[in-house]
């Protein structure tokens, strides 16, 4: 919930980004960006447009097409010196990139015994129905979750991304972010002016309520709190927790909420099976599972890969009247 | 005197006596250490693998000669000599190889990931090529933040086929990036080779970029020394990079257990190798021929030189592994 002394304006989730980005760049020299096409294209979203005009092309750095390539030297430049942020322009090609985030930036701390850091932030997207098809849709935040090392940061609304990407950059280990594209215009909301940061491993609860907890990420959090509304209509209290960051994981949030409501729905956008929302559910049932009245459910991507045709393409996100039916099940209604 | 003395003879000018005495005693100490590697790894002292350096020492000594401590390194599975020369102790060597907490990883890397931030060792690396992008990254650094040091990247003949090294000397140059690739080209990609796995000429893949290039004789650390000096000297005003691929030969296998090479290398090519041009041998025998010591002079120093590192034996035997409650400490700076 948004807590604020500062004056406070409406943002998109976009230009929340670029304001952290801009303002970890004014406080900080040892901030750089690279990427395809960040500089004057402003990304291919263009979510940073301006931000070589203040930095410069030595801070925004345009890269060749060559993501391994130049998330590498992002892991070389973060040991030695500078805080990378290294753009993805989708998070389908962390394909591309793997060997380099998760044998080089997650283990080196550890292999070094302690020694040598990688203070880099990897920013990548996700999300489907923008008709990209099956390599520019999929929401892959579970990989890098699975790796021991990484930090990883799912934010659903404006105030968030800005609060978590300002973290992520001074944090002293890799930290992968996950945008999702569809958000950058679309989901408009208050930012404060001022100064602050959201520390990474703190849930939010974006609506309380006592009959059912859905534990969301992303945007997964504007479906429920869509779901949430109708559900009211017909006597049913919905609280929404959303993690924000996948790990560290406020497990203790998740858990005392569903505790309270003794029913949870997880919902993800990336896929269910050995997912994401796998993972948050077996937190919640495990530490929950006395004040349990209905099994633990999960709403997820469909498990296929992402198809073109929007008559395709839509059915495979969950949707509020997938939220309203389940949840409706579960109160037994 | 000949032509061929007065180049000798101006070669010992050039380098001088101390740095030829010294190199010379690098290249035992880092003998000395492999063989007790075999010894340690055959008695099932040491644990995992053990992939030896015997062979190639004089490309190890002749580049670090040049560098200054503050310079980078990004060394191989094959890296013993690589951190040696660049200034690692061989007692908390030997204690990260046999796995015990006073090694330079707190028994967390191991053989193929000895770091060291106080030598500029940015690490071995177990995935073949996979350093290409830290080492490119060092050198992004330093020419960031104006700090006069350069990398180097060593890597055998094997990591030609990884694609991240083209992405890297690309950008390398592109950006004019003070980064030295250090081919050390032993002729087999493990059990194979590198006929069989390398099409086209070695430095023309490098030289396309339009990088300089020289293929040296690895087994001269004087010849590898005077190339390593004119190629870092130049990067490190600012001309950019320079690709070097060093001719050398591996005495032993892949790794210690591999003893049944004749399937894949005949054994008059090994013993070419070992009595004809062994890179220890040939220096002693040229610092003898031109003055600079005598038989007794190399002596001593090997008999200091297995002192010590019989002392470093012991020690590592001597101490401790590392308490299993450390196992989950350095995941996260």
């Amino acid at each position: 919930m948004l807590e604020t002394a500062t004056p406070v304006r409406e943002l998109s989730f976009g230009d929340a980004i670029k304001e952290a980005i801009a303002e970890e760049m004014r406080r900080d020299p040892s901030v750089i960006l690279m990427g395809e096409d960040v500089a004057e294209a402003g990304t291919t979203f263009k979510v940073l447009t301006g931000l070589v005009d203040e930095f410069g092309k030595d801070r925004i750095i345009d890269t060749p097409i060559s993501e391994a390539g130049f998330t590498g030297l992002g892991v070389g430049a973060a040991m030695t010196g500078l805080r990378p942020i290294v753009d993805i322009m989708f998070g389908d090609f962390l394909t591309i990139i793997m060997d380099q985030v998760v044998n080089q930036a997650a283990k080196i701390h550890y292999m070094s015994g302690g020694h040598w850091k990688v203070p880099m932030v990897v920013r990548c997207t996700m999300g489907a129905t923008r008709r990209s098809a099956a390599q520019h849709s999929q929401s892959l935040h579970a990989w890098p979750s699975h790796i021991p090392g990484l930090k990883v940061v799912v934010p659903s609304t404006p105030y968030d991304a800005k609060g978590l990407f300002k973290s992520a950059i001074r944090d002293d280990n890799p930290v992968v972010i996950f945008e999702h594209k569809i958000s950058y215009r679309k989901v408009k909301g208050p930012v404060p002016e001022g100064e602050y940061v959201i520390p990474l491993g703190v849930a939010d609860v974006k609506r309380t309520g006592s009959d059912l907890t859905i534990i969301a990420l992303s945007s997964m959090v504007q479906v429920a709190l869509g779901a949430a509304k109708l559900l009211e209509d017909v006597g049913v209290s919905v609280e929404v927790v959303d993690p924000r960051t996948t790990w560290p994981l406020d497990e203790k949030a998740l858990i005392e909420s569903v505790k309270k409501t003794s029913r949870c729905i997880v919902m993800d956008e990336g896929y269910g099976r050995y997912g994401v929302a796998a993972e948050l559910a077996a937190v919640v049932a495990q530490g929950a599972f006395y004040h349990l009245d209905a099994p633990v459910s999960r709403l997820c991507a469909m498990h296929v890969p992402i198809p073109f045709s929007p008559s395709l393409e839509d059915v495979t996100v969950p949707n509020e009247r997938q939220v309203v039916d389940l949840a409706l099940k579960l109160c037994g209604k | 005197m000949t032509v061929t003395a007065k180049k000798k003879a101006g070669v010992a000018d050039d380098i001088g006596a101390e740095r030829l005495l010294h190199m010379y005693r690098q290249m035992v100490a880092i003998r000395l250490f492999e063989e007790r590697v075999n010894d340690l790894y055959t008695r099932a002292l040491m644990p995992g693998l053990a992939h030896l350096y015997i062979g190639e020492e004089a490309i190890a000594v002749g580049i670090c000669e040049v560098l200054t401590r503050e310079d980078y390194i990004t060394s191989t599975h094959r890296g013993h000599g690589h951190c040696l020369a660049k200034g690692a102790s061989p007692d908390r060597m030997f204690a990260e190889l046999l796995g015990k907490e006073a090694g330079y990883c707190k028994g967390k890397g191991g053989s193929m990931h000895i770091a060291d931030p106080a030598t500029g060792n940015l690490g071995a690396n177990a995935i073949v090529g996979g350093s290409a992008g830290i080492a490119t990254g060092a050198a992004f650094s330093a020419k960031y933040l104006k700090t006069g040091q350069v990398s180097v990247c060593f890597f055998g003949e094997g990591a030609l086929g990884q694609g991240l090294l083209y992405e890297e000397m690309n950008l390398a140059q592109l950006w004019k990036l003070p980064v030295i690739f250090v081919c050390e080209n032993n002729g087999y990609n493990e059990y194979t080779h590198f006929s069989e796995s390398t099409a086209g000429d070695v430095c023309a893949r490098a030289a396309a970029f339009g990088i300089r290039t020289e293929t040296v004789d690895g087994q001269n650390v004087r010849a590898v020394y005077a190339a390593a000096q004119a190629h870092i000297e130049r990067a490190r005003n600012g001309e950019g990079p320079a690709f070097l691929e060093f001719k050398t030969y591996r005495y032993h296998g892949h790794h210690v257990g591999d003893i049944a090479r004749a399937y894949y290398r005949p054994k008059a090519e090994e013993e070419e190798w070992v009595t004809e041009r062994d890179p220890v041998t040939l220096h002693g025998q040229w610092l003898m021929a031109n003055g600079v010591a005598d038989r007794a002079a190399l002596d001593a120093i090997q008999d200091e030189l297995v002192a010590q590192m019989d002392a470093a034996v012991e020690f590592a035997v001597g101490s401790s592994y590392p308490d299993p409650s450390k196992v989950d400490q350095d995941i996260y700076a």
